[in-house]
């Protein structure tokens, strides 16, 4: 992967940075899907920052609900039924009683399904090296494009250095 | 705050982390000694058995249960607090959410040691799960001490998720300006995040799912712990309003812990630019909410069983108004509502940081003997006038409390040397404009006949 990218400090700088390169018709040989974007925090409302954003978490931790719940229930229920104790006429499995168990892995299973939703999807962890460059840290934002076509590498560099970047950087591993 | 750069923000939060002052060591030495002393204590009880606290019959449960119910209560403060502030979006919550996320997490860890503690013989706490047995025990699957198996496990598990995954951005940050085993380190903890935009939504998403679900979790397991005492038939005890006198008690005394560890980290991190006097007095508002909730339950409470005239229940009423545990009663009345509701009513002691700790230091205070007045005069007073018993604690007993405070001070420091106290990218979120131009830019071609050739951008701009 080779990656052509600049670096801004500001997000309207980044904005246009990422509207001229997704200009269309004027740099051949890529498309949006090819444009990277890193920061050092959340940037809800700009068009750069809504690129992935679709996500099917919520069914997913709804799931995990309802497979706990009925994980939760048999676990107490087959527990009682297999080893029953004298109830003093009370019932061998409790329905309030499993209730609160049922409950509990309810949403133990949603939360678990949320976080292993969310570590495969967002690629975590993954240690290998990528995109990345320190200066994020300390608030810039990296606007690149992957695997550009080499014949437009100088159109690239014009418009991120366009875009208010004081230069253009390479990576590639 | 505002007015502070990125590269500001960056070097006043991370310097706790990088630096590693006099004051601190200080401060693990005071504690981790108080610590030694609790685990001395611990020690000697293991060593000697249970008779060397001050439990008799018929109190058999005393400090180390009300040790377990205060702490479960303190732990409200944090992820359920930072969960209603994150699901409201409230802007001042931002210096002020792992602050709060890191005391449920110690809180919980600590209060779940003390039923271990209180089984007097802690090497034996795997009787109490349900598997079956060759040596005849047969574990009562309905007990409620089962319920909070599992809701203390859950609540634990959450805040801790809670509350570790807004902090790999931050783990990333400091990877990227240590050196050395450090770095390697911070790699690791990092998990190899970057800050796609990929990786920022599944963050807050998760963050925003898991604020939904961790409230009802956290109101739960309040009330299953209420309910250890409200499944069982001791005078004043089986009330019904036991679950919600339990939340509305332990997020009284969260806020009021969390306000203490809030002044405690701005003084001894210098934390000044960032935990304002406006997050004490928001802080102050809710706990003056609370104040008010709480004396309404206590007030509810009583009212209720003084009404209702039972002469069990009247016993340990009585013995609590103007009986040997009066003074400690109205002692909790004066913690919990007659000093720190003027301090916190009225606005000129409220926007004060002192005046708000000075009402957070009582209640904290008041919240412990309110655990402590719901278990041990029912206990002492039950059905039989015959079988009547008093209590006093043993040195062992307040040892292992003052060294429990002092274990919370002592992980809440080292977690602070590990790990960013406030969260710096959300700071960060709050200090940057809005975007005035949210997406692409149409420039629409208008009649002339308006007066106009092209239409103003902005005015274009629409969010979708």
């Amino acid at each position: 992967m080779r990656v052509l990218y600049a670096l801004y400090s500001d997000p309207d700088s980044a904005q246009r940075a990422f509207d001229s390169l997704r200009a269309n018709g004027t740099t051949p040989g890529f498309d949006e899907r090819q444009i990277a974007v890193v920061s050092s925090e959340p940037f809800d409302g700009f068009d750069f920052f809504r690129q992935d954003h679709k996500t099917f978490i919520p069914w997913i931790a709804a799931l995990g609900g309802l497979v706990g719940g009925v994980a939760g229930f048999w676990f107490a229920a087959y527990t009682q039924a297999v080893y029953p104790i004298p109830t003093g006429g009370m019932p061998i499995v409790p329905f309030y009683a499993d209730g609160i168990i049922t409950y509990e892995m309810t949403m133990l299973g949603a939360i678990l399904a949320t976080l292993i939703t969310v570590l495969l999807t967002a690629r975590l962890p993954n240690w290998k090296r990528k995109l990345y460059d320190p200066e994020v840290s300390d608030g810039k934002i990296l606007v690149g494009v992957i695997d550009a076509p080499e014949n437009s590498r100088a159109d690239l560099e014009k418009k991120l250095l366009g875009a208010g970047a004081s230069g253009v950087k390479e990576f590639s591993n | 705050m505002n007015e502070k750069t990125i590269g500001e923000i960056n070097e006043d939060l991370l310097r706790p982390v990088l630096l590693t002052t006099r004051r601190f060591w200080i401060a693990v030495l005071l504690l981790g000694s108080v610590v030694a002393a609790g685990v001395a204590a611990f020690v000697y009880q293991v060593w000697r058995g249970i008779g060397v606290w001050g439990i008799n019959r018929p109190v058999f449960w005393a400090f180390d249960i009300t040790n377990f119910v205060f702490w479960i209560g303190i732990s409200h403060a944090g992820t359920l607090i930072s969960a209603i502030l994150r699901i409201a979006d409230a802007g001042w919550r931002r210096p002020v959410t792992r602050c709060a996320e890191v005391i449920t997490l110690f809180a919980l860890i600590i209060g779940g040691m003390f039923p271990i503690i209180h089984l007097g013989r802690p090497w034996l706490f795997f009787w109490m799960i349900p598997y079956p047995s060759e040596r005849q025990i047969w574990p009562q699957f309905r007990s409620p001490l089962a319920w909070d198996f599992f809701a203390i496990g859950t609540y634990l598990t959450g805040s801790f998720i809670f509350l570790a995954y807004p902090i790999i951005p931050d783990f990333a940050l400091v990877r990227d300006k240590v050196t050395g085993w450090r770095k390697k380190l911070y790699t690791v903890l990092a998990l190899g995040w970057r800050g796609t935009p990929k990786q920022w939504h599944r963050l807050e998403k998760a963050m925003h799912i898991m604020a939904i679900v961790i409230i009802p979790v956290a109101v739960s397991v309040h009330t299953i712990v209420s309910w250890d005492f409200a499944m069982a038939p001791v005078p004043m005890w089986h009330s019904t309003i036991f679950g919600p006198y339990f939340v509305a008690g332990a997020i009284f005394s969260g806020i009021a812990g969390l306000i203490i560890a809030m002044a405690f980290l701005r003084k001894v991190l210098s934390l000044e630019d960032y935990l304002l006097p406006v997050h004490f007095d928001n802080l102050g508002k809710l706990l003056l909410t609370m104040c008010l909730v709480w004396a309404y339950f206590i007030f509810s409470e009583r009212l209720t069983v003084w009404y209702g005239n039972e002469s069990a229940e009247m016993a340990v009423f009585w013995t609590t108004q103007r009986g040997p545990f009066a003074p400690l009663f109205w002692t909790m009345v004066f913690c919990n509502f007659i000093i720190p509701f003027p301090l916190l009513a009225i606005k000129r002691f409220r926007s004060s940081i002192t005046g708000v700790v000075m009402a957070s230091c009582t209640i904290v205070v008041g919240m412990w003997l309110e655990r402590f007045l719901i278990i041990v005069p029912s206990l002492s007073h039950k059905y039989l006038p015959y079988a009547y018993g008093s209590y006093r604690p043993t040195w062992v007993e307040v040892t292992i409390l003052v060294a429990s405070i002092a274990a919370m001070g002592l992980f809440y420091i080292l977690f602070s040397k590990l790990v960013p106290i406030i969260a710096i990218w959300e700071l960060k979120v709050g200090s940057h404009k809005p975007p005035v131009v949210h997406h692409q830019v149409s420039v629409v071609r208008v009649s002339s006949t308006a007066g106009a050739t092209a239409a103003d951008p902005g005015l274009l701009a629409t969010d979708h």
